[in-house]
This record gives C-alpha cells, sequence and structure tokens, in this order.
C-alpha cells in the first residue's frame, strides 16, 4: 500500500492558575452555578479582560519544555462564533502570532524511535457548560468559563494510533512534571482532537483531512484513530466517497459516524483583540521560566537506567510522577543503594501512599529517613523483615528509623557471644535435626536457625546465625 | 471592486446571527455597495512595508497576577437574564456541536 | 447667578465655604429638569432618591469636619453607557431595555469616590453610533440653543443637559468625536482624552480600540477640574496608561506664549468645511496668535482617508463587541417561536437592535470575513499607521494642532437623517484623532446663525495639560464660554 496515514493531533490542557484567564474568579471546580462568575468571564457589557501572567508563564514553561522557540512579539485575536456557551460569543484565543512555536519532541514505540514536530502552544480561555433537559431546554452557566486553556499542536507526524498514545501518555507525564496542568482527561481538564487522512506522496494524493471528536480517555484516542486509518483505507479500496469532515467516536459501538460536513473552511473572522496590548516577553523572563522547567521525565528516566543502573521498567515507573522520583533520588542518594531504594519507592512506600491518599510531599516520612532505614538493612543492624514491620509505623509517625529501632529494642544482635550461646541452646534442643545435618542434610540447619530467630524475635543476624552453627557443627 | 450579491450579504447576516428580511437584505446590500466604493480609495494608497496598527498608543506585556479576587453572587449574575433557573440561565435546547 | 447657571469650581467654592448645600446644587438640578426636560429630553433615567441621599451624606460629611475633594457635592449627568450599579444602563437600545448592571464602571466609581453626585443617565445615539442622537432607541433630544436642531451625537444627552443647566458636568464618550462634536454644537468645553488615560472599563463598548471617556462642561476649568477626577491607570483595562497624571487644575494658569500651533490644512480648508465656520476658527487662530502662539500650516497628507478607514476599523470591533447580546444572559429575546438556538439569537438580534446598528454590525462582520480580512481591515490598520505617523511628525515640530471641530453648527432634527454620507461627514475633523490615539478638546469659540461654534485643540499623547493650557488661555480672553442658552 503506496498509502501512509497522516495524524495531527490537537490537545487542550486546563491549566492550573488559581484565578481565571482574564479574571480573578477562582478555577474551582463543583461549585454551584454561576456561582464563580463576575462580568468579565460571563461576557457583561462593558467588562474587559486582563491577561493571568500565571497562565501565560505556564504556556512558554510547556512551550520551552517541547523545544519551542519563544515569540518576542504576539498578540490575542477574537474568534468569534456563536454559541451559548461562549460567553461574549467570541472566544479569545491566539491566530497566527502563538506564544512558542516550532518545537519537538522524540519518542519511541516498542523500541522504534520517533519525532514529532509541536507546530505551536498558544492560549486560550474555556467556555462554559451547557446541561440539556429532556424538556426541550437547556442550562446554561459559566463557571467555567474564562479557565484558561493551553493548546499544544502537532504537525501531522504521526503514522500510527500507537504514536499517539505513546505521545499523549509523554505529554500528560510532561504537563505534569511541568506542574502546569493535571491533564486529567476523565474530568476533562485534557481533551485530544486528532486529524486522520491518508496520503501518497509519490503519487502526490491525499484522502480528505477528517477530525475526530468525543474522545474521553486515551483508549479512545488510540481506538478512534486506528479505526479511522482502516476506514480510509477501506473507502479507497472500496472507491467510496470521502469528504472533509468531523465524525464522532462511538464508544460503545467502536467506531466514528459524522457529525458535520465541512463544506468550506470555518469562518472565524478572527481579528486582533482591541482591549489587549501585544506580549512581548522579555529575555530575562524566558530564561527565568527556562531555569524553572524541570528534567524533563524522558531525559530522567534515561538517566535512571544509566546512572542508577535500574532496569527500565522501575525507571519508567518511578518518572511517572515528578514527586516520586524526587523523592526515589533523595532516598538512593542517603542509602547508597538504587536498586533497593526503587524496591521500596515503589513498593511498600507507594502502596501506603495509595491507602492513605497522600503524596511524596504532603508525607510524614521524609526520603532520608527511608533511606536511613536501607542503609540499616544493608549493615545488617535490622534484618529486611524487621524493616517491613515497622515500616508502616515510620511511614505514620515519621521518626528516624534508629529512633524507633532503639525504642522498640529491635536492633539486630550480632554479638558472637550472646549468639553463640542461643546457638548452643538451639543444638541442644533439636537432637534430630543435628543428626540430621551431620548426616549431610544441609536443609536441617533451617530448624536451628529458626529456633534462635524465635529466640531472638527475629532480632539475630541470620548471617551470623548460620556462620555460627556451622562453626559450631563442625566442631 | 465587484458588485456585492444579495447572496453574500444573506450569507453574512447569517455570520452575524441576524434575521433580515428581504427588504432589508437589499437595502444592506446597496450600503455595502456604496460603502466599497468608499474603501476602494484606501486601495489607490501604497502600504508596502507599512506596519498595522491595531492599537495607537502603544503598550505591550500588561497582566495581572494569578491572584484570586471576589465574585459576584450567581443571583447578580443571572438577575438580567429573560430566563433562568436556580441560578442557570434557560435556554431552549440545541444540538451540541462541541 | 443661579446655582443651575453655574460652572462645577465655581459651586465647589460655595460648597467648601458652606454657603451652598449638595442637597441645593441637587435640588437646583432637579428644578432645573422640571422646568426645561420636556423640551430637551437630555436623559433616559434620572436618578432623584439616590442623589438626593448622596447629597445630604456629603452635606453630613461635611458638617462633620470632614476633608472632603474639591469636586464632592458637583452634580454629574453620566451617558447611559456606562454601567452603574443598579441603575438601568441602556446604551439608548431596545436590546439593553431592562439591563441593570451588577457593577459600576471604574469611571463612575471615580466619580463617586471624588463626591460627585450623579443627577441621572442620558440619551445617546444607539450603542454611541451616530452623530445626532437620533439614533437613540427611546427619544430625540434637542439642542437647548435651537430645540429644532440636534445636539451631536452620540453623547447628545450629555451635552444638552449640561448646556440646559440639568446637570453642572457630564461625562461622555468618544469613538469618532462624539463628546467634542456634541461639545462643539451645544457650545461647552468637551475633552477626548489620549486613549489609555481613563479607563473604559464598565463602558460599554463600540469600538474599543477608539473608545475614549471624557468629560462635557461650561468652561475649560470645570473640565480640568474632571480630568483630574477621571483620569489614571487602571488594573480593569489591560489599555489603560501606566502614566503619571498631571494635576490638570493646578498647570491650568501657565503661560502660552511662545507655544507653536499648527494649523490642520486639510481639516480646516478642505471639503465640506462651512465657510462661516471656517472663518470662525481663523479668528480663534488670531486670538490665539495675539496671545503669543506663533502658527504655521501643517499638512495631513492622509486625513482625508480617515473617514473609509474608520468605516472599517469601527464597524469590525462593533461587529464583534455587540455579539453577546443574543438574548440568553440579558438583554432582549424574542417572543416570537424560534426554530433553534441560532434563529433565537438571530430574531432576537433583528427585532431590537435599531437600523444604523444593524447595518454597522453587518459591515464589520463582511469586512472582517474570510477573504475580505486582508483587503479591507488590514489595510485599514496599515492606513491608520500612515494617519498617525502625520500626527507624530507634526507634533515633533508643533506643541498643539488646531482646526474646526465640526464641519458645520448644529443642524436640524431629520435634516440628515436620510443622508447617512453626509452625517459621516459631521465627523470629518474629530475621527483622525481617535484613529491616532491623541488627545484633543473642543472649546466655544464663537456663533454662527446664533449657534456655537467650537475650535478643536490636538497634541501629543499624554498632553491633555498643554491642551488645557492653551484652551483655557483662549476662554480668558473671550467670553464664549459665559453665553448660556436662552432656554
Amino acid at each position: 500500500m503506496a498509502f501512509r496515514p497522516m495524524v495531527g493531533l490537537e490537545v487542550h490542557a486546563q491549566l492550573l492558575t488559581a484565578s481565571k484567564m482574564f479574571c480573578s474568579c477562582p478555577v474551582k471546580f463543583g461549585s454551584e452555578p454561576n456561582s464563580n462568575c463576575c462580568p468579565v468571564c460571563t461576557g457583561m457589557p462593558g467588562s474587559l479582560p486582563v491577561p493571568n501572567r500565571k497562565a501565560v508563564e505556564f504556556v512558554i514553561r510547556t512551550g520551552l519544555a517541547l523545544d519551542c522557540k519563544v515569540s518576542d512579539y504576539c498578540r490575542f485575536y477574537r474568534k468569534n462564533y456563536f454559541y451559548p456557551d461562549l460567553a461574549k460569543n467570541f472566544q479569545i484565543s491566539q491566530y497566527d502570532e502563538p506564544l512558542t512555536y516550532e518545537g519537538r519532541i522524540d519518542l519511541a514505540v516498542n523500541g522504534e524511535p520517533f519525532s514529532i514536530r509541536v507546530r505551536r502552544t498558544h492560549l486560550e480561555e474555556d467556555t462554559g457548560k451547557n446541561i440539556h433537559l429532556s424538556d426541550g431546554r437547556s442550562l446554561v452557566e459559566y463557571n467555567r468559563c474564562g479557565v484558561p486553556l493551553m493548546e499544544v499542536v502537532t504537525e501531522p507526524d504521526f503514522t500510527s494510533a500507537d504514536q499517539v498514545r505513546e505521545y499523549l501518555v509523554q505529554l500528560r507525564r510532561l504537563l505534569r512534571y511541568l506542574g502546569v496542568s493535571t491533564a486529567n482527561m476523565d474530568e476533562g481538564a485534557m481533551r485530544c482532537e486528532p486529524t486522520v487522512n491518508l496520503v501518497d506522496e509519490a503519487a502526490g494524493q491525499a484522502t480528505p483531512i477528517v477530525e475526530v471528536k468525543n474522545l474521553a480517555s486515551f483508549k479512545a484516542v488510540h481506538d478512534a484513530v486506528s479505526y479511522e486509518i482502516d476506514r480510509q483505507h477501506w473507502c479507497l479500496e472500496n472507491d467510496a466517497e470521502m469528504q472533509q469532515e468531523t465524525r464522532r467516536w462511538n464508544e460503545t459501538e467502536a467506531k466514528t459516524t459524522v457529525m458535520r460536513i465541512k463544506e468550506s473552511a470555518d469562518d472565524y473572522m478572527y481579528f486582533p483583540e482591541p482591549d489587549l496590548v501585544p506580549l512581548t516577553p522579555e529575555r530575562e523572563w524566558v530564561e527565568e521560566i527556562a531555569e524553572s522547567v524541570p528534567e524533563l521525565p524522558l531525559a530522567r528516566e534515561r538517566r535512571f537506567v544509566e546512572e542508577y543502573g535500574l532496569p527500565q521498567y522501575d525507571a519508567e515507573v518511578l518518572t511517572e510522577d515528578k514527586q516520586v522520583a524526587d523523592y526515589f533520588e533523595a532516598v538512593a542518594a542517603t542509602c547508597g543503594d538504587a536498586k533497593s531504594a526503587s524496591n521500596w519507592v515503589m513498593g511498600d512506600f507507594t502502596h501506603l501512599l495509595h491507602e492513605s491518599g497522600q503524596t511524596p510531599d504532603t508525607c510524614k516520612l521524609q526520603p532520608e529517613n527511608l533511606g536511613k532505614l536501607i542503609k540499616l538493612i544493608n549493615e545488617t543492624t535490622i534484618s529486611s523483615k524487621i524493616a517491613k514491620d515497622i515500616f508502616p509505623t515510620l511511614f505514620e509517625q515519621g521518626t528516624t528509623p534508629r529512633q524507633l529501632i532503639e525504642e522498640q529494642g529491635l536492633a539486630q544482635i550480632s554479638d558472637e557471644d550472646e549468639l553463640g550461646a542461643i546457638v548452643d541452646a538451639a543444638i541442644e534442643a533439636n537432637p534430630k535435626a543435628v543428626a540430621d545435618y551431620q548426616s549431610g542434610k544441609e536443609k536441617a540447619l533451617g530448624a536451628m536457625v529458626g529456633y534462635v530467630m524465635k529466640e531472638t524475635r527475629g532480632q539475630a543476624n541470620p548471617g551470623l546465625v548460620n556462620q555460627i552453627l556451622r562453626e559450631k557443627l563442625s566442631e | 471592486m465587484p458588485e456585492v450579491t444579495l447572496d453574500e450579504v444573506r450569507h453574512v447576516a447569517e455570520l452575524a446571527r441576524m434575521a433580515l428580511s428581504d427588504e432589508e437584505l437589499e437595502r444592506v446590500r446597496r450600503e455595502l455597495n456604496r460603502i466599497m466604493d468608499y474603501f476602494a480609495e484606501l486601495q489607490q494608497l501604497d502600504t508596502e512595508g507599512i506596519g498595522d496598527t491595531s492599537h495607537a498608543i502603544p503598550m505591550t506585556d500588561v497582566y495581572r497576577q494569578d491572584e484570586i479576587g471576589d465574585s459576584l453572587p450567581a443571583a447578580k449574575i443571572v438577575q438580567n437574564a429573560p430566563d433562568s433557573i436556580e441560578n442557570f440561565f434557560r435556554v431552549p435546547t440545541f444540538m451540541e456541536e462541541e | 447667578m443661579e446655582l443651575h447657571e453655574m460652572t462645577a469650581w465655581e459651586l465647589a467654592g460655595y460648597l467648601h465655604t458652606g454657603e451652598v448645600s449638595a442637597e441645593q446644587t441637587v435640588q437646583a438640578c432637579y428644578d432645573r429638569i422640571d422646568a426645561v426636560e420636556d423640551n430637551v429630553r437630555a436623559f433616559l433615567t434620572l436618578t432623584p432618591e439616590m442623589a438626593f441621599d448622596r447629597a445630604r451624606q456629603i452635606d453630613e460629611l461635611r458638617a462633620s469636619g470632614e476633608q472632603l475633594p474639591a469636586t464632592a457635592g458637583i452634580p454629574i449627568a453620566q451617558k447611559d453607557l456606562l454601567c452603574t450599579d443598579g441603575v438601568p444602563t441602556t446604551c439608548g437600545s431596545k436590546i439593553l431595555e431592562n439591563f441593570v448592571p451588577p457593577y459600576n464602571a471604574t469611571v463612575i466609581q471615580r466619580c463617586r469616590d471624588a463626591g460627585m453626585i450623579m443627577i441621572g443617565k442620558t440619551n445617546l445615539d444607539e450603542f454611541a453610533m451616530g452623530s445626532s442622537t437620533e439614533n437613540s432607541a427611546f427619544q430625540i433630544t434637542g439642542n437647548p440653543w435651537d430645540l429644532n436642531c440636534v445636539p451631536g451625537g452620540s453623547s447628545g444627552g450629555s451635552a444638552a443637559a449640561v448646556a440646559a443647566g440639568e446637570a453642572t458636568t457630564a461625562l461622555g464618550s468618544d469613538t469618532g468625536g462624539s463628546i467634542r462634536q456634541p461639545a462643539s454644537l451645544c457650545g461647552l468645553v468637551g475633552v477626548k482624552p489620549t486613549y489609555g488615560r481613563v479607563s473604559r472599563y464598565g463602558l460599554i463598548a463600540y469600538a474599543s480600540s477608539l473608545d475614549q471617556i471624557g468629560p462635557l462642561c461650561k468652561d475649560v476649568r470645570d473640565a480640568a477640574l474632571l480630568m483630574n477626577v477621571i483620569s489614571g491607570r487602571d488594573p480593569m483595562d489591560a489599555t489603560s496608561a501606566d502614566i503619571p497624571v498631571p494635576d490638570f487644575t493646578g498647570t491650568l494658569h501657565t503661560d502660552i506664549k511662545g507655544r507653536k500651533g499648527g494649523i490642520a490644512h486639510e481639516l480646516l480648508y478642505g471639503e465640506g468645511i462651512d465657510p462661516a465656520v471656517r472663518e470662525t476658527i481663523e479668528q480663534a487662530v488670531e486670538q490665539l496668535s495675539c496671545l503669543g502662539v506663533e502658527f504655521e500650516d501643517v499638512a495631513m497628507p492622509h486625513a482625508e482617508y480617515s473617514l473609509p478607514c474608520y468605516y472599517i476599523i469601527a464597524p469590525a470591533e462593533c461587529s464583534s463587541n455587540l455579539a453577546r447580546y443574543d438574548g440568553v444572559r440579558y438583554g432582549h429575546r424574542t417572543d416570537e417561536p424560534a426554530t433553534d438556538i441560532y434563529d433565537l439569537f438571530a430574531k432576537s438580534r433583528a427585532e431590537a437592535f435599531g437600523p444604523e446598528v444593524r447595518l454597522r454590525i453587518i459591515k464589520g462582520t463582511y469586512v472582517l470575513s474570510a477573504g475580505y480580512y486582508d483587503a479591507y481591515y488590514l489595510k485599514a490598520l496599515k492606513v491608520r499607521t500612515l494617519i498617525k505617523s502625520d500626527f507624530d511628525k507634526a507634533f515633533e515640530d508643533y506643541d498643539f494642532l488646531i482646526c474646526p471641530t465640526s464641519p458645520t453648527v448644529a443642524f436640524k432634527i431629520g435634516e440628515k437623517a436620510d443622508d447617512p454620507l453626509a452625517m459621516k461627514l459631521a465627523d470629518i475633523c474629530t475621527i483622525p484623532v481617535n484613529l491616532a490615539g491623541i488627545p484633543a478638546l473642543s472649546v466655544p469659540c464663537g456663533f454662527v446663525d446664533g449657534l456655537p461654534v467650537g475650535m478643536q485643540l490636538m497634541g501629543a499623547p499624554f498632553s491633555e495639560d498643554t491642551l488645557l493650557q492653551v484652551a483655557y488661555a483662549y476662554e480668558q480672553s473671550t467670553d464664549w464660554h459665559k453665553q448660556r442658552p436662552g432656554l
């Protein structure tokens, strides 16, 4: 087949600012209707917008993280169209002068690398919400109207649904890393609209571009893109007619259906927003923002593999969330044992975090203390069994592990004389095991070690117990 | 400059969401044509290399800090609505286009 | 002199010494309104209850020894497109007939904070689109100098109210001459400040990049007083300038000897300027020369393109600004059955906007629509650059420019209503100023056929103080400003 898929993606992400894009109403969800509103965000006559500096910073930060250039002059434009949830019947957006442009992101699917060019990141305002009643009427409210929205637009560089999904996963992780958005699709904080068509570059042919909407999850995006590629191939093969249109993804039937046929390009009558002045982000500010961009998740993932020798899987899991990754690094730095640090952070620590509904930043247990705990195990001061037993208490109270061990008298017994006496008792109490061992049954040793551990409430250094036992039994 | 046609006026009236009678469409068409002649004068001016002035007084980078201020009570937001219920605006239902 | 005839600064003196109470000043306005408003029809809404409450409050504060601003107790009329919390604000349009804003425009708040007392809301051309106030959906306002004539527009109600003595001062808004032209036609001083000098927050927009609020007053000193009240940066308006505001009254007496004035040639000798008006301006130039101003002719080669430029930019911005009136959140909603939500929008809008507003919305939509943007809108923005550069160049050599404010004196009601192009020529001298964003004022300089003539002074951005100084020196050497209509 000479035709190959050409997929582009528009992603909208709500920004994590405290206040709205052009007024000081709070960005808050689940409130009473129209309770987070003012004359500005409800488009009352006479009201005027003033842009939120933090939102501009967030878009620049994201653009920088996507290797974009930052515009040194750009304006807001009005995108004019009528819709009940659009309070002014125009949306303040950006047009041919986006805040940042011409970036790229390098990714891989199943070890196959691919690059996606980022066309632009820009800023606009969200719309209100419509609720359709069964009595032939609809309700409109504007709590969401004016919430800052960032749009990240790629070039049509994706060639498969898998690539699209991988991009979305990485973009979501990036936005969370940058602290600019929750990027939760199920809450509508992240929305995707792919455009799909097929091209045969050699023959200079292409199918009409189809835009797909109503995608509520990464899976839906993946499946819809995949479906649309197949559908267009089928149309080509069967000489079926195709047209430029918007199609809706039907989740239950797992297919796309026509929503709107685009006879001509939409006419939004864009023009520069006369109520706002141009933005010319100063170099110092952009540099400051650039410095605030943390190490990005993909780079960090690679570094975790190289620097700490972690398995790819561990690196991926740890870098999914920036706080977790930061926490891991602090633990590893304290204990000097990256793999153990990784096991603890991914295992017991994450488990308790989820159970208690906390984040690494809010939980009481400092990463240094988890590091110290691992160190105590490695130094054989305590056994890993005891470490696991006391971990919930440690997590809850946030005390240092040494303090807790001392309080509870849990330090491992490594005193040879002390252990020697208990070992003697074990030998005396287990004549059968002694006989079995001496007749060559290695396993019989276990019963005696168990005896010692029981006597010491698990605090005996198991390695040392083994060594002393062997010595005594070979005497 | 070519004449503005009635179809064009109809299209623009639809973009502007303005229900105009046939009579008024014709009035608007005449007015548009008249004003178009007038605009043709501008085309005589050479503006090659001239920047566009969307604001006469050059100002840039006016922001507000990301701070929460007072919203209005919802009752005040909907007080002028032709139809509202429980602080929602109410309209005849419409097809969701997104 | 009767209270209703006094200027704001004269009243302020009496208020300060306690010879006159705020309640008396307010009473004087309403008495005057009772006497003449049936003929003048300047107001759409009167707010006596609020006004008297406020007046008594101010009198009590003053009696208790509180230091009050100089303007405390001065009555003011507000153009009915400035949002007033709890008071109807109609914009002269059926579409906002029942609209009661839940907030105050910044200038309304500033006037209030300065102790000024709002008498009522004044008539205007619907959404400020017009030059005669005949486009109001509610009533036609008469010119106090001749009730058969228009007061000019769009701030015709504000101008008529002050000229008739129904209010001591007023605020208006000026998009293409809407303060200066009615000031000229009603024998008042009207100031269009530099774009950005006064906050537009709460001014119901016509064309955002051209609109500016300013005072209409009985003399220059009052205008300076009002400019002190309303000027200055407002964090609610991103286009309001962060530039220090001079003390306009304090610097009023500056000597103008040696100032350089430019006669804007095309705007004085161009087509459409009434010869009698031209002659009046020439006399004013002579008078100013006697005061030590040095004049030269200045060419404004791009001035003639101002009208087409304006009549692309203003409707374009208007079409977008007025899109919000759809019958969902406020304003008129059709009672006709609607097939869908868009039909509801379209019917509501067509029913409640007047013909001139409908026309400008369609024109604006047309010039912004795909395929025409570059030819019309973008072209107009470029021509705007050329017009502005004419002024920039002129102000390198001159402290101010002079020309008539209006090419004619007040015309008869109905005379130009059927001739839209003639009506638009009424703004030919004022429109270039809005396109360039510069400040300008109109000051009375004579009479033609018993009707007032105003001269327009234009200055570099943020040079209102210079313009007021020149106007004040001129005014003090004449007595045009002391004439009152024989209503």
